[in-house]
């Protein structure tokens, strides 16, 4: 390699940094403005009023106001905290539970190891959205059950990382190094292998939280997730889609909203993982 | 005088689940006194390194009786050694994957100290110490095991090795990976150690110049069992067993 190859990867690494930089603000804007929707919305977003129904996008309501007359723009501002939080919150149970599960797997072997991927198996068998759909229908809709739905079906794939990489670091020479230390096994655990296999998990969390919000959105679409009147990108689009053809705004404007979303965490996702792969370390 | 590592019969099988065992470690006995260096050596393959894995425990014996100061470990659970550890401490031959490439080389080391249930404070001051006996610079504690160069990853896992002051130490081809300046500096290090505390070293190598300058006894390894040992000089220059001259010829 000449001279240049070798200058490149402290380059790459500032770009890399000042992409997850623009990315991370983006998606900290993003959750944080959700947090305070209620506040930030120019009206009450429940609020109707058929004197206005329908109406096109202009200065006053941007996005136009839906067939109750409702603004979009307020719905849109305000269905972002239930769209943005409990993807957030589906990831980090699915990623928290996942991760135990795999490690308990890779430490202990045998047969409890045996009986916990195989429960896994199971899970992955099943087509994701078509287990969701079940299990909304026989728990009813709801966005609470929707993420239990989701996360019941998305579990596996952390533990069975969290299982190889656990494996992997439990053969490593430090970990002997450790053992002969003294460790107790809760110490190599918890300091040793947890901060060890953290990178690759925390890059599938971040590259899902896309995936699982369009997921969401998609079984409150389908009518499993929130329930009307309850603003949510999802049921808002479902809500909204026979009007398509003669008032689009009113579907585009949750549609931009999911489009944006998952494409910032999506973007955020994939520079994570370039940040942390080795291959651009130092 | 009692030995203070006695070995006898250890034997490990591996089998690959059906009728085929292979013996990687047959039947070796030894024993090793106070304040002595014993080397092993061999080709690679020949078990050296199972058997001070069998003797660390990191992995079982099939067969066979490890006694360490007059106790039987052969069948300690990890709890119960980890008080045998502030005993017996190993060097492994790859310096940098012997450390958690998340954790501080002075953190590192100072780890089976804070496990003995030492202050933080006061262990870090060991390792201070420690680090100046083993010639790394002090800033070197703050320092992450790819930040710094092989042969100085060594000397601090040295460090980490006899902090808690074992009585013997292991190494397991621990200079082999280090360029001829440095394994000279480990090695006057060792010796000074072993002046100051009468340490028991087992030494596991296949460099024979090195053997010859250090080692006080020798035990030679050919295909899981032990064809020679004795004084490092007679072995050297009179060897009995066929092997052993192989393998001095080959050096030679």
């Amino acid at each position: 390699m000449d001279k240049s190859a070798r200058r490149k990867p402290k380059k790459q690494k500032n770009y890399l940094k000042k992409r997850f930089f623009i990315f991370a603000t983006l998606a900290l804007i993003l959750v944080v403005g959700s947090y305070f929707s209620e506040r930030l919305c120019p009206y009450d977003p429940y609020e109707q009023n058929l004197s206005i129904a329908k109406a096109s996008p202009s200065l006053a309501h941007p996005f136009g106001t839906d067939r109750y007359g409702r603004d979009m723009l307020s719905r849109v501002i305000v269905g972002s905290k239930t769209s943005i939080y409990s993807t957030l919150l589906l990831v980090v149970g699915i990623t928290v539970i996942g991760t135990i599960v795999g490690i308990i797997c890779g430490w202990n072997g045998k047969k409890l190891d045996t009986i916990l991927m195989r429960i896994s198996d199971i899970f992955l068998a099943f087509p994701g959205l078509v287990f969701a759909l079940a299990v909304a229908a026989v728990m009813g809709g709801g966005v609470q059950n929707a993420v239990i739905a989701l996360g019941a079906i998305s579990w596996p794939k952390y533990a069975r990382i969290a299982r190889s990489q656990t494996l992997a670091q439990k053969e490593s020479l430090y970990m002997r190094a450790a053992i002969l230390s003294g460790c107790s096994t809760g110490k190599l655990i918890l300091k040793h292998i947890l901060p060890n296999i953290t990178g690759p998990i925390l890059v599938t969390a971040m590259l899902d939280i896309g995936t699982m919000m369009m997921e969401l959105a998609g079984l409150s679409f389908l009518g499993l997730g929130a329930k009307p009147p309850v603003a949510e990108w999802g049921s808002m689009m479902s809500d909204t889609r026979n009007l398509l053809t003669t008032h689009p705004w009113v579907t585009f404007a949750p549609g931009i909203a999911i489009f944006l979303s998952v494409m910032v965490f999506n973007l955020l996702g994939d520079t994570v993982r370039d940040l942390l792969d080795p291959r651009n370390e130092r | 005088m009692e030995p203070l590592l006695q070995i006898s019969h250890l034997t490990k099988n591996f089998s690959d689940g059906k009728e085929d065992e292979y013996k990687a470690v047959d039947d070796v006995s030894f024993e090793l006194f106070p304040g002595e260096k014993l080397a092993i050596i061999g080709e690679s393959g020949s078990g050296k390194t199972t058997v001070v894995n069998m003797i660390t425990r990191l992995l079982d014996s099939t067969d066979g009786k490890i006694l360490l100061d007059g106790e039987d470990i052969t069948h300690y659970k990890r709890n119960k050694m980890k008080n045998i550890y502030r005993k017996m401490q190993m060097v492994f031959q790859t310096p940098t994957e012997s450390f958690d490439p998340r954790c501080r080389l002075g953190d590192a080391v100072a780890e089976s100290l804070r496990n003995a249930g030492i202050p933080k404070k006061e262990a870090m001051e060991i390792v201070k110490e420690l680090f100046k006996q083993c010639g790394l610079p002090e800033n070197f504690m703050k320092r992450y095991p790819h930040e710094v160069s092989g042969g100085q990853c060594q000397r601090a896992a040295i460090a980490r090795a006899i902090a808690i002051k074992p009585r013997l130490l292991i190494l397991d081809e621990a200079t082999s990976a280090l360029d001829v300046t440095v394994q000279a500096e480990i090695l006057q290090l060792l010796d000074a150690l072993q002046e100051e505390r009468q340490m028991s070293y087992l030494f596991i190598c296949h460099d024979i110049a090195l053997v010859q300058n250090f080692c006080d006894r020798v035990l030679v390894m050919y295909q899981g069992k032990i064809v020679e040992q004795g004084k490092t000089e007679e072995v050297l220059h009179f060897p009995k067993h066929e092997y052993t001259r192989m393998l001095l010829d080959s050096v030679l």
